[in-house]
């Protein structure tokens, strides 16, 4: 019990010692600073050479946006062809069939928009050329597009006027050459030697020693485990994704993972502090950030270690906790705590079943992605709390009765109106999708989606819709999800809870940007302080977790007061 | 007069603009469209051919070569030291119970939540089961792990309580004595990583190939 307790606090201080040095380095590489990775810019400027862009001609925020969704809507139609061919093409050492038109078209936006929600199963539904040229490829390039998203809007809140940010395809760029792949690459090799496999052999067939024939799937698989912790993708290999012993073959390799998913999002909050040079506010974010996560994660590790009452009623002992669904060499304590970390991060790979946690660890996880914006995953994490920040600034403003401002500018109608339609546009699509499902399914009971009865099974759905518009993609996997009905509404879900939330802060941004800066005085409403951080904090709980009370109330809620 | 001159204004004016905007739609195409064309295929061969295949490379390094660490018999190899397989017999340490049979060509948990009714007679078909084949074992002397489905079905792992346990069992169905069982599994205990971290468990198809080669001497 204690070293699992031991091995969770050793996960978070050495992600947060790690993220420390990132962040500073982060911002080093795009404020354009002297730094130890300068050797790859050659390499860069071949790239810019041969695809035609001149990184000289600089962008405001609409070009901005222009660039983010030409290359985004490329991805969606490459990845789309890809899959529905995917069995007539090579790489596919297994034989794995094509998928359905639904399928791809849910698997291409899942994949493209960081989300990764799967409702495939890898071993026999993906090939091996799918898995590198495709989700692998998203993975790099999805997790680089929120970072350069981030870039620009941390560019627009600098201590002058503002009307270029630079251009956008040297940030996305720089992210991955500079960023993603040479941590994925130290990352794959951890993984590698301690036992996931990398090579291009499909399946093996061997005797058990009890005599049975097993086949077993394995498969250049270390690379994609890397990127898509690093990047807070969360798409696995396998279908039982990091709980699978090939993909997290031990606690070494757990707390790897654990560490690579949450480094990104912890470094970026220091580099805004770094970039900005507006260190004080950076550590009152993360703070905040610290506090929000650590609410979710107590009572879910508590509850999870404590184990399930039912088994107690049986008469069982419970020494390791609530196993089901869980593997061995990890226990509860270290599932609980990546649970959390996965879910208010968005990358959404799992090292436990969600599905079989207990209701308070299942409400905890569901909250965790309402509220989407603790650590948050790469670069759109602090994008939606960017959002909560500007709204907190105008309450706060009318309450103290001065003009709202932020980092020197005023915050007017039109940033304010944005900022109300994104941050309620999560709340809307969730809850409207889930009550749309919850009425499909009353009507036609004979659908057989709910692998659970009763408020579980209400549970599963507004799991799916939760994961889908944050972007998060783990899943109560009992839900039997690849449908046309799941596959069409999750994917349009998808689509809007990431490019809304995207294009929002940098058009806020943007706008403020380019008004006239006041300096600071003492009249102004500081942003930096524990007050104002409380403040944010009140309104991320009162807009984005009770928003969802009345739906928290009809799953977990109520399954957790029908245990005697 | 008038209106044809009009007519004929607006017509140039249109044309005018259509010319504008197609040039404006080229433009956009030079600025945006084409650079993310070819930056995507870049792309595609560094991150999706060239990285996988340097990995690939290194891992021929590694134990297993990159391919999974197996572990043998006489030469032969029984599985896989990561992937747990199944064991029914009486003679051999069992696994957890598992949501796809310990098929390894797939993966899973059972999903069900922790009030589900099936859940809970699965779990008492399990024990039912446990304590026909394990008689003189208490109920609560069973660990849930024994008897709960693993997040990925394929869970090498028991808890050490998990292989105790079944001590009594394994040594009457090999005319060993329990002692010497015992030891054998005192030695297959895995301690925490660097002693501090995580749980203890030990791997059930290592427990079963040192128990194989226990008879033998």
């Amino acid at each position: 019990m204690k070293t699992e307790l031991l091995g969770v606090v050793a996960s978070f201080l050495l992600t947060l010692l790690l993220a420390f040095p990132l962040g500073k380095y982060i911002s080093k590489v795009f404020r354009k600073e002297k730094n130890w990775f300068d050797f790859m810019a050659p390499f860069e400027r071949f790239i810019f050479r041969i695809c035609g862009i001149d990184v000289t001609r600089e962008m405001n925020w609409k070009q901005h946006v222009a660039a983010l969704l030409s290359l985004n809507m490329l991805w969606l139609v490459y990845a789309f062809v890809m899959f529905l061919f995917q069995g007539s093409l090579f790489g596919n050492p297994d034989s794995n069939p094509s998928m359905s038109a639904h399928l791809s078209f849910n698997t291409a936006i899942s994949f493209l928009t960081n989300c990764n929600l799967q409702d495939y199963a890898p071993e026999t539904g993906a090939t091996y050329l799918i898995q590198l040229a495709v989700l692998m490829f998203l993975h790099f390039v999805s997790a680089a597009t929120g970072i350069a998203a981030l870039v620009v809007v941390f560019k627009a809140m600098q201590d002058k006027v503002v009307d270029k940010m630079g251009n956008f395809f040297e940030l996305f760029l720089k992210s991955i050459t500079r960023i993603l792949l040479p941590i994925s690459l130290v990352i794959a090799l951890l993984l590698v030697f301690h036992g996931t496999p990398a090579s291009f052999d499909g399946k093996d067939t061997l005797i058990t020693m009890q005599g049975d024939t097993s086949v077993v799937s394995r498969g250049p698989a270390a690379g994609m485990i890397a990127i898509k912790h690093l990047g807070t993708n969360g798409g696995g290999w396998f279908g039982a994704n990091s709980a699978h012993p090939l993909e997290n073959p031990d606690y070494f390799t757990n707390i790897v993972e654990i560490v690579a998913q949450c480094l990104i999002p912890f470094a970026l909050v220091f580099s805004l502090g770094f970039f900005l040079n507006r260190k004080k506010m950076a550590w009152s974010i993360f703070g905040v950030m610290t506090v929000g996560m650590l609410c979710f994660l107590l009572p879910a590790m508590h509850a999870e270690m404590k184990g399930n009452p039912a088994f107690d009623h049986m008469g069982l002992s419970q020494t390791t906790g609530n196993m089901e669904g869980k593997e061995q060499r990890f226990g509860p304590a270290a599932s609980s705590y990546w649970s959390i970390l996965t879910t208010v991060i968005s990358t959404g790979s799992i090292n436990a079943a969600h599905d079989s946690f207990m209701p308070v660890g299942g409400a905890m996880q569901m909250l965790g992605m309402m509220t989407n914006c603790f650590y948050g995953g790469n670069g759109v994490g602090i994008l939606n709390y960017y959002i909560f920040i500007i709204i907190a600034v105008f309450i706060s403003g009318l309450m103290v009765g001065r003009t709202p401002e932020f980092l020197g500018r005023k915050i007017e109608a039109k940033e304010m109106k944005i900022a109300t339609i994104i941050a309620l546009l999560h709340p809307l699509l969730i809850l409207t999708f889930t009550a749309i499902s919850s009425f499909a399914i009353t009507k036609n009971p004979e659908l057989s989606w709910l692998n659970n009865k009763g408020y579980h099974g209400f549970s599963e759905m507004l799991y799916q819709y939760t994961s889908s518009s944050a972007n998060n993609g783990s899943g109560y996997e009992g839900l039997g999800d690849n449908t046309p009905f799941w596959n069409i509404t999750t994917g349009f879900v998808m689509l809007l809870g990431r490019f809304l939330p995207i294009i929002g802060p940098m058009a806020i941004a943007g706008v403020l940007a380019r008004k006239k800066f006041i300096p600071e005085s003492a009249g102004t409403l500081r942003t930096d302080t524990a007050t104002f951080g409380v403040m944010t904090y009140a309104v991320i709980m009162i807009l984005a977790a009770l928003a969802f009370f009345p739906a928290l109330t009809l799953g977990p809620l109520a399954e957790y007061f029908s245990f005697r | 007069m008038i209106t044809a001159e009009n007519t004929e204004n607006h017509g140039v004016s249109a044309q005018l603009e259509k010319k504008t905007q197609h040039y404006l739609i080229s433009n956009k195409m030079k600025t945006y469209l084409l650079p993310s064309l070819k930056l995507t295929g870049v792309l595609i061969i560094v991150c999706s051919v060239l990285y996988p295949l340097l990995i690939a490379g290194i891992a021929k390094t590694a134990p297993g070569g990159g391919k999974g660490v197996t572990l043998s018999v006489n030469g032969k190899v029984v599985g896989y030291e990561n992937i747990g397989q199944k064991f029914t017999k009486d003679e051999y340490f069992w696994s957890r119970p598992s949501a796809v049979d310990y098929n390894a060509n797939g993966s899973g948990a059972s999903n069900k939540g922790p009030s589900a009714p099936d859940l809970l007679a699965a779990v008492q078909a399990r024990v039912d089961t446990f304590m026909k084949h394990n008689p003189g074992i208490k109920k609560a002397d069973i660990p849930t792990d024994l008897v709960t489905a693993s997040g990925s079905g394929l869970d090498p792992d028991i808890s050490p309580q998990g292989a105790y346990v079944q001590v009594t069992r394994v040594a009457k169905a090999r005319n060993l004595s329990e002692d010497q069982i015992r030891k054998l599994v005192d030695a297959q205990v895995e301690k925490p990583l660097l002693g501090m971290f995580g749980p203890k468990k030990v791997n059930v198809l290592k427990l079963n190939i040192a128990l194989q080669e226990q008879k033998k001497n």
